[in-house]
């Protein structure tokens, strides 16, 4: 229990994606201009992480490992995380038209998200389980998710702030992400035992 | 020849990766932590797109408009998977510095794009000249980072010393000084933008 | 050209062939890259060992022997000159690093006076735990762990209590990491004399 729970505080705080790691900046950059959507997204992800996870995984132990083809990794990682985007899209403009509706302008996005495919070989790197791969996962979807809500809170502000022209936009936002960053490497250090 | 000149120009300056259309941003700032590190990732970088925008510029009438977006992904993934076996066997130091931003090459956004608005509609040599220009300007603006990191943080550039590590703030080799450090990079870069 | 249209048959037959061109490719790579990965690895733990034991003419890499200390695996890579133990290059780990394992090989003289060390793998933060390599062999203050003993010298960062080695300054969990897994090598180094001496 308590290694799941480790894996949990890890990820969501200690070494945040986004903070720590520079995993998903794009994304980050891009689609962090209002609260909502960036919720939207970080639905979005967390949604395509998780499966991509449990796919690579399993795919890494029960293929690529026994026919010591690990050299394939990431092509084939690559290749599932584009697939299941699609079918992801396909499905759910069939069957849950609603969510589709909200999340599906984000989804061809997630392909080149490096979060996920990040994500992916981090598990595969760190010697998980399955189950810990899917704990692993989610909250690191979750780390991502919070750093991009907190993140567009921010930045709903700063579009009010009076500021130099050259620091508009990008690079303010960037200096800001740097201060949350400070605020995250409180967290470093921090063991669970 | 100016046409040329021009494709290969406009990579490096007037849209340069990193500080004007903003793309790549995870490996400018995950490898960053020193000029040599940042000079680096832009090479190996480089030599990818390089290799994939001459490809998609050869195979693209061979390829349906529908498919085209996996056939891209699946050329670069292999210049890609070929690198990191290559880094494997004769750099395995580099291997320890980058990490996982080898493999993560494939999903920055530079190698796609490039391949989307540029090798799939122009010709070989002419994506070639893109490819080696954009390049050069990614590895420009990496290694421009990573100095100005290295030497805020630790008082020296690739390694040689200019100052004191004592007087180095730390911070810009740490995570945060990434964001700060690039932020102010872009800011400055608009400003002489604008002037001229 | 003219552009192929985007036909169902079309399309399998370019997606198909990249990726048996791109296959084939990659297949002929590894087999080019395998050799000289596999000889990396190894090249890199005989240099580590080379570097910090002591001489000697056996082949440490056979003659290894391997105990657990803490739930940690100590590998013992004993170096003999003309079948006189003449001390050890020790492989040792600790998991109480500011981030991620440190894996650290250790070279002892015979007594188990340190000799040299080599941090081979650590994940500390830049700047500050990342010192350790070259921390430890500068002489200035009581940094240097070269040349002491472990069982003469308190192998404790100055700031705990009877510590005798000057910490990393503000990384003094890494430095608490680093001089564990000499205490721990030390103690599998001691471990392994001891097994020997049995055997005679």
């Amino acid at each position: 229990m308590l290694t799941y729970i480790s894996i949990i505080i890890t990820a969501i705080f200690i070494n945040n994606i986004v903070f720590s790691q520079f995993l998903g900046i794009c994304p980050f950059l891009g689609v962090s201009k209002k609260t909502s959507s960036a919720l939207g997204m970080g639905a979005a992800v967390t949604f395509v992480i998780t499966i991509a996870t449990v796919v690579a995984w399993l795919l890494q132990t029960y293929v690529l490992n026994p026919l010591g083809l690990q050299f394939l990794q990431t092509i084939v990682f690559i290749l599932v995380i584009a697939f299941l985007v699609q079918l992801l899209e396909i499905v759910m403009k069939k069957t849950v038209p609603a969510l589709y509706q909200s999340l599906g302008v984000f989804l061809p996005l997630i392909t080149t998200n490096c979060a996920v495919l990040g994500v992916a070989i981090l598990v595969i790197q760190k010697g998980f389980n399955l189950m810990e791969a899917v704990t692993y996962g989610i909250a690191t979807s979750i780390g991502f998710t919070l750093a991009l809500w907190i993140f567009a809170g921010i930045r709903e502000q700063l579009e009010l702030m009076p500021l130099p022209r050259a620091m508009k936009g990008v690079p303010v936002a960037l200096i800001c992400a740097g201060i949350l960053a400070m605020a995250f490497m409180g967290f470093s250090g921090i063991k669970i035992q | 020849m100016k046409k040329y000149y021009d494709i290969l120009y406009n990579g490096i300056i007037p849209s340069n990766p990193v500080f004007v259309l903003l793309l790549g941003m995870c490996a400018t700032l995950g490898t960053t932590s020193s000029a040599h590190n940042g000079m680096m990732m832009g090479i190996a970088t480089a030599v990818v797109l390089l290799c994939s925008n001459v490809v998609i510029s050869m195979v693209k009438s061979l390829v349906p408009d529908k498919v085209r977006i996996p056939a891209f992904i699946v050329i670069i993934a292999s210049f890609v998977t070929m690198l990191q076996l290559a880094v494997n066997a004769w750099l395995p130091s580099l291997n320890a510095s980058l990490g996982i931003f080898i493999p993560l090459i494939v999903v920055n956004c530079i190698l796609l794009g490039r391949a989307e608005a540029f090798a799939s509609k122009n010709g070989i040599f002419e994506s070639f000249l893109d490819g080696l220009g954009t390049g050069i300007g990614f590895t420009l603006a990496l290694i421009l980072l990573g100095g100005v990191r290295e030497i805020l943080g630790t008082g020296k550039i690739f390694g040689a010393e200019i100052f004191p590590e004592d007087y180095g703030m730390l911070l810009f080799v740490l995570a945060p000084g990434a964001f700060i450090a690039l932020g102010y990079l872009i800011a400055i870069v608009n400003k002489i933008r604008k002037t001229c | 050209m003219k552009k192929l249209a985007s036909t169902l048959p079309n399309m399998i037959i370019s997606l198909g062939s990249i990726t048996v061109i791109a296959g084939a490719l990659l297949g002929w790579m590894y087999s080019v890259t395998k050799e000289p990965i596999a000889l990396q690895a190894q090249a890199q733990q005989q240099a580590a060992i080379a570097e910090v034991a002591p001489e000697f003419n056996n082949n440490p890499e056979e003659d290894k022997w391997e105990t657990t200390i803490d739930g940690n695996t100590f590998v013992v890579y004993p170096a003999y000159d003309n079948d006189k133990l003449a001390g050890a290059a020790v492989k040792g780990v600790s998991m109480n690093g500011f981030a991620g394992e440190i894996v650290v090989m250790c070279g002892f003289e015979a007594d188990g006076t340190v000799k040299d060390y080599r941090v081979l793998q650590q994940a500390e933060t830049p700047g500050l735990g990342t010192k350790m390599e070259l921390w430890f062999r500068d002489p200035a203050g009581a940094r240097s762990v070269i040349g002491k003993n472990p069982d003469k010298t308190s192998f404790y960062v100055s700031k705990d209590a009877g510590g005798e080695i000057d910490g990393i300054t503000a990384a003094t969990i890494s430095s608490r990491a680093f001089l564990e897994t000499m205490r721990n090598a030390f103690e599998a180094y001691r471990e392994y004399e001891k097994t020997q001496a049995a055997k005679k």
